[in-house]
């Protein structure tokens, strides 16, 4: 019973820590499917947790953050936009280029209006989404293995974990079931098919890097307002690098890319929870190998077990329109 | 790909296009210090004040551009052969694992003019070795290699924390740090060569990798543009297909290409640690490896850009600590958001104003072709 107990610890906060990670990704989907790479999710993420701890802060209101969040976000996805989209530059270039502004900004930014060395003040009450405890959640807490799994895995999240969760049927059903989700593979195949039919390719990129734009605002929102108290310097960490990771993992298809995000929160979940304990047959095991451990990983999944990841062939490559 | 614009002079090519992209930058940068209610000519008058006014600050301006002219020749390197390497802050980190291997072990033992190429060569084979496994793995197995030398970078970070904290500190010590270098390996400083002019100079870790760093420029311009595999490295990155078409290993470029732009970003690490804090410590690299990616962008790849890219920077950041002493609300991480700015107006909008430039010289000569036949973007 020990152990079940400890799984479902585990498991809770694999779905804690998986959530920036899904929501990244499936930002990420939106424009990679579109043949916009984007390396930038890191600094749309960071920029808009910044956004929504100051605003969340200011206002009181969870939600404005969020609002917040996603507003930064999206001007961030649109300067990226402008550069890959309008005046076809490098898309690395321009994301890691944006990784920096928010790196630098929201210190800077943080620092003269807060005074807190970077950081966003504590906020809680309503300035935080809570967790929400579903009905009947206290009822069953002490059914056997079904009571805890309910009471403590699927209940006790903030919404934005179901929200989360709830955005990957949808992604998919605006990628595979709606005209815009036909035209955006499209334009990340084949743009120059998407042109003949007469329809704008860079209308359409436009419209995918604000979906990327909104999802990683809530992304910076939950790390910011759900998963903390407030804005920490450098508190994405490089999670949008390990979204990245996982978006290739899963091949750029969204139910595959809620698995990998799950595997990797489960990475993390599980070498904090392993710190520190001496493992059978290697003995205590450094920290710092726990930490950098989902870096290795994702290192190790890159190279090896993927199979083949074929980007949308119009990925990275800006479009010209012949003259 | 097809090139989707017209061909203009070179200097415009060259000097016009980047100039004004940098002055965007800086005015944008100019905004965000606006934003924080401070006045931006303020800051910039204290910036060059700050990097230039005496002969200290020049030196020490000096001193952290010999970092960046080593990360920028190594995103340089890595840039012509269609290679992305944001591993360079990683690849110097470990590079300082080399260094130190060299220096604690040699330097009771040789004199620093024996210790300094044996340290060179173990920053570089340090730095190189990191960069092997992102190269081998993109070369291999086709992972991109923008991610695997990110992973890297935080790798790196992990294995010298724990290196520090648990193998080479010395028994007894707080700080995570080694213990201090003897004489055999304290880099000679280059300041009298600023006292030259008059200048006096208290102390400043401008030193001899200095020398080492316009060295390796010179030898960057040699490897690229005078020697058969410059050329293949190039036309790698230029067109793969005309690679693979002329019997170029694509393999064997990638991992060479990578190890080299490894060694140069490794030998970052001679500056500071030999030459300055005479010890391995905890996150000594402070960046440089990130700034070279603005560095090389700036000086379009090649070393005659870099090398004065590289002192602007090295001027940022010096005038930069003077800002953020005189306008507290300034941190040093305003060079985080200048770097940002300048790698997105000089690299990824580098074609922004490209359009509006040709209208105007179109309309200056519409008589005159502007067109000069070999003229290559760099």
């Amino acid at each position: 019973m020990e152990f079940f107990a400890t799984l479902i610890t585990v498991l809770d906060s694999t779905v804690r820590l998986s959530i920036p990670l899904l929501l990244a990704a499936l930002a990420g989907l939106y424009s990679e499917r579109a043949g916009i790479f984007d390396i930038g999710l890191e600094g749309k993420m960071l920029a808009g947790a910044f956004a929504a701890g100051a605003a969340a802060y200011i206002t009181g209101s969870a939600w404005a953050g969020f609002g917040m969040a996603v507003l930064v976000a999206v001007a961030l996805a649109l300067v990226h936009g402008f550069a890959s989209i309008t005046h076809r530059g490098n898309q690395i270039v321009s994301g890691v280029a944006i990784n920096f502004i928010a790196a630098g900004s929201t210190i800077i930014l943080g620092q003269a209006w807060f005074s807190q060395g970077g950081r966003t003040p504590t906020v809680g009450g309503d300035a935080r989404f809570n967790e929400i405890t579903l009905p009947g959640a206290d009822a069953v807490r002490d059914v056997p293995i079904l009571g805890p799994i309910y009471s403590n895995l699927i209940s006790g999240h903030s919404i934005l974990v179901y929200l989360a969760f709830l955005m990957v049927p949808f992604t998919w059903w605006v990628l595979y079931r709606t005209r815009f989700g036909l035209r955006l593979r499209a334009v990340g195949e084949n743009p120059a098919a998407v042109d003949t039919a007469g329809i704008s390719v860079p209308w359409l990129r436009y419209r995918a890097v604000i979906c990327t734009g909104v999802l990683s605002g809530a992304a910076g929102a939950y790390l910011a307002l759900a998963m903390n108290a407030g804005f920490v310097k450098d508190m994405t960490a490089g999670r949008g690098y390990i979204a990245l990771a996982a978006l290739i993992f899963a091949k750029w298809k969204p139910v595959p890319v809620m698995f990998a995000c799950l595997l990797f929160g489960f990475l993390d979940a599980l070498s904090i929870r392993l710190q520190g304990t001496p493992l059978p047959l290697v003995g205590r095991v450094p920290v710092q190998f726990m930490q950098a451990l989902p870096y290795i990983l994702t290192v190790i999944l890159l190279a090896g077990f993927i199979g083949k990841a074929i980007p949308p062939r119009a990925g990275g490559v800006p479009y010209v329109k012949e003259r | 790909m097809s090139v989707p614009y017209a061909k203009l002079p070179r200097w415009v090519d060259y000097g016009l296009i980047p100039l004004i992209n940098l002055i965007v930058a800086f005015a944008v940068a100019g905004l965000v210090v606006l934003l924080v209610g401070e006045s931006p000519l303020r800051a910039a008058a204290i910036m060059v004040e700050g990097a230039f006014g005496r002969g200290q600050n020049i030196a020490y301006t000096l001193f952290y551009a010999t970092s960046f002219i080593f990360t920028g020749l190594a995103v340089a390197v890595a840039f012509h052969g269609g290679l992305f390497n944001i591993g360079g802050e990683g690849q110097a980190y470990v590079g300082g694992l080399g260094v130190v291997l060299v220096a604690l072990n040699l330097d009771g033992v040789f004199p620093w003019w024996v210790n300094f190429p044996l340290a060179v060569i173990g920053a570089g084979l340090a730095g190189a070795l990191w960069a092997l496994i992102p190269a081998y793995l993109q070369a291999k197995r086709g992972s991109h290699i923008v991610i695997t030398t990110i992973m890297f970078n935080f790798i790196a970070a992990s294995l010298m924390v724990y290196l520090l904290v648990d193998v080479l500190k010395p028994l007894g010590q707080m700080a995570p740090q080694t213990r201090a270098f003897a004489e055999g390996a304290q880099l000679p400083k280059l300041n009298w060569i600023i006292e030259l002019f008059g200048a006096k100079i208290r102390s400043a870790p401008f030193n001899i990798s200095f020398l080492l760093a316009l060295l390796a420029a010179f030898g960057v311009w040699v490897l690229i543009w005078r020697t058969k595999l410059g050329y293949e490295i190039r036309t790698q990155g230029h067109s793969p297909k005309a690679a693979r078409y002329a019997g170029i290993g694509e393999a064997r470029i990638i991992i060479i290409t990578m190890m080299i732009s490894g060694a140069l970003a490794g030998m970052m690490a001679l500056n500071p640690v030999m030459g300055a804090q005479n010890r391995l410590q905890l996150d000594f690299v402070t960046g440089a490896g990130f700034v070279g990616i603005a560095v090389a962008l700036m000086g379009r790849s090649h070393p005659v850009g870099i090398v004065p890219a590289a002192i602007l920077f090295g001027m940022l950041y010096q005038g930069g600590a003077e800002i953020a002493f005189e306008m507290p609300a300034i941190s040093r991480d305003m060079i985080v958001v200048i770097q940002g700015l300048v790698i997105l107006f000089a690299g990824a909008l580098e074609h922004m104003f490209r359009p509006a430039i040709q209208t105007f010289f179109a309309s200056l000569g519409a008589g005159r072709s502007s067109v000069s036949p070999n003229e290559g973007r760099a």
